[in-house]
């Protein structure tokens, strides 16, 4: 491959950067800096990215089945479809609708990157292949195309290319993306229609609702007669148990659906120490204390959801361990983090709860907090500085 | 006295300054992207173009009229009083064009509703009269208006136009995609309009977007760090 390294000079010099990203990215190059103070290691941008996108394919895989699996049930109408029933055609049918959106998320975004790269001289980072990724696992997998391309492509220039590039983004960007679609596209991003992919086009059966376990739990704010399960939370719980929660045997975005995969990933992120735990942590944590701040002084039923129900259902552990650790856009100081986490897990669950317009409140919580991480790490430092100079004087 | 004044050359009326007091608003010195001024209304009112013209035409009658005034009034105008007497005069020009509007444009006044009883906090218009209407003469005044009012009205159009044809799906009310709810044209193969950019939001975007296009075309706007 070195043969097809363009000279600094010549005539394809303005396509180097490219050259120099696939180079790196298919070899572990031969230089190490010589000198500063620079740890002498093999591991770069990419193979953290890679670790990340590795922690993501069990997430993927499972919504690939998912999404095959509700394609079916909306169709034969029964919510008990067995696991194993139709296995081959779920799985066919669901790479049918996955695959096609991650090839756009990445074609795209990566174009736009590699635009920019060759545009500013830069050298290609590749911060895209995890947003690449996160992008189709977080939209509903009946999404249009052409919408994931115009989603990306802004999610790329105005969260990430104004802003100077990878490593520089105040928000995250398949976040970014998802709130485009989402306020954009609200028809084909929320309500009962899409979350069982092809299901907007048929004619469902009697009593049947296409709706996510959050978009029914919405209904229970409201007065009586407009609830989507009568009978109440019990009645919930037998039609989405916490195991159905748990094994991701639930309808909702591609790949936010199953706790066993995302732990299964988490568990990638932790042993490799790309994510942070004290996120991880926190957010669930102030997930769960919201949670039980509402158990405790309940106004309607929606509030008295089991806490650990809660936090299970709708994309909460997803983002708690693929968006909300982030590091670019997280907190960067210790207590920082914990901060961050704590507020980020409790938004997340504030506004999902009180406000049913958005049943999902974990985008708003995350974008939110990603705008805030600044002026936490500032506060963080100015009060050590602060505490530090008390002890100064006193001694 | 009077013999000096006779004695020095008239500026002829388009003097190379006095055009420059009209061009330089237009893009160097424009006072929506360059001095982020009058933003609140960039965002209000450009869902459609037709709002944006005709609220451009308000704050045109308004600017232009207001910094005649406040010229022929600046050497009477007690400085420390002066923002009292600008607003008056604002209030009352803001007054008449709301007035003309609602007689003649019923349904535009009705669109626009408070925006145009706000045209008094444009702070374009009254940073106009500080900055300039008030160490200028009459003439160069009323060119200074025409140029701002021209470098607003310019960033109106362009916003709108985005918000309008990406949001809205239209160009003047005419609908440039087809019928959205009959499934005809563009919409039949999934085309939908973008709900963001409806949302008031997204002006903040498209108003950066044209700062960005045009300080990679003028690196001399770019402020240093």
């Amino acid at each position: 491959m070195r043969k097809f390294e363009p000279e600094h000079d010549g005539k394809w010099a303005k396509l180097h950067p490219v050259w120099d990203g696939f180079y790196t990215f298919l070899f572990t190059p031969g230089e190490t800096t010589q000198k500063g103070a620079h740890i002498r290691d093999g591991i770069d941008l990419k193979r953290t990215m890679f670790m990340v996108v590795l922690a993501l394919v069990p997430c993927l895989l499972f919504g690939i089945y998912n999404t095959g699996h509700w394609h079916y049930v909306a169709e034969t109408g029964n919510y008990n479809l067995p696991f194993m029933d139709m296995f081959g055609d779920k799985l066919i049918y669901g790479l049918w609708q996955v695959i096609p959106i991650v090839i756009v998320s990445y074609l795209v975004g990566l174009g736009v990157e590699f635009a920019f790269c060759i545009k500013n001289g830069h050298a290609i980072q590749e911060g895209f292949l995890v947003s690449g990724m996160l992008i189709p696992l977080i939209v509903p997998a009946d999404v249009p195309l052409w919408m994931v391309a115009v989603a990306t492509v802004f999610a790329v220039v105005i969260g990430k290319e104004v802003f100077g590039g990878t490593g520089m983004n105040i928000v995250n960007v398949a976040l970014t993306a998802r709130a485009f679609l989402f306020f954009g596209y609200p028809t084909m991003m929320s309500g009962d229609k899409v979350w069982m992919s092809g299901s907007g086009d048929m004619t469902l059966a009697d009593g049947f609702s296409g709706a996510t376990p959050l978009g029914e739990l919405a209904s229970f704010t409201g007065p009586k007669a407009d609830w989507a399960i009568q009978g109440g939370l019990e009645a919930f719980s037998a039609k989405w148990s916490l195991m159905d929660s748990f094994y991701g045997l639930v309808p909702g975005s591609i790949g936010e659906t199953s706790v066993i995969a995302i732990l299964l990933g988490a568990a990638l992120l932790l042993y490799t120490g790309i994510a942070s735990w004290k996120i991880m942590v926190s957010f669930i944590l102030g997930g769960l204390g919201m949670a039980f701040l509402f158990n405790a002084f309940p106004a309607n039923l929606y509030m008295e959801l089991d806490a650990f129900h809660q936090i299970f259902l709708g994309g909460f552990m997803f983002g708690a361990v693929f968006m909300a650790t982030d590091p670019v856009t997280a907190a960067q100081t210790s207590t920082g983090k914990y901060i961050y986490g704590l507020l980020g897990g409790a938004f997340a669950i504030l506004v999902r709860v009180v406000n049913p317009a958005y049943p999902e409140g974990v985008m708003m919580a995350i974008l939110f907090m990603n705008v805030m991480a600044p002026m936490i790490d500032h506060y963080v430092i100015q009060s050590n500085i602060k505490r530090r100079l008390k002890r100064l004087k006193t001694a | 006295m009077s013999e000096n004044q006779e004695k020095a050359p008239r500026e002829p009326l388009f003097s190379k300054k006095n055009k420059r007091l009209m061009t330089d608003p237009i893009d160097n010195d424009n006072p929506v992207t360059l001095q982020v001024l009058g933003i609140c209304s960039a965002l209000a009112i450009t869902v459609s173009i037709e709002q944006a013209l005709v609220m451009t035409g308000s704050v045109f009658f308004v600017l232009g009229m207001g910094n005649i005034i406040i010229s022929m009034l600046r050497n009477l105008i007690p400085s420390r009083i002066r923002i009292i007497v600008q607003l008056v005069v604002v209030a009352a020009l803001v007054i008449i064009v709301n007035e003309v509007l609602k007689a003649y444009m019923p349904d535009i006044a009705e669109k626009l509703s408070v925006f145009v009883g706000l045209i008094i906090t444009n702070c374009i218009i009254m940073g106009r009269f500080e900055a300039f209407a008030m160490g200028n003469k009459p003439w160069p005044s009323f060119l200074d208006a025409v140029g701002n009012t021209l470098g607003y009205g310019i960033v109106l159009v362009l916003v709108s136009l985005m918000r309008e044809v990406f949001g809205a799906g239209k160009l003047f009310g005419f609908e440039l995609f087809g019928d959205r709810i009959a499934k005809t044209g563009l919409y039949k193969y999934g085309y939908m309009d973008n709900n963001l950019i409806i949302l008031a939001p997204f002006a903040l975007f498209a108003v950066a977007l044209i700062i960005w296009a045009q300080r990679a075309r003028n690196k001399a706007l770019i402020e240093d760090e």
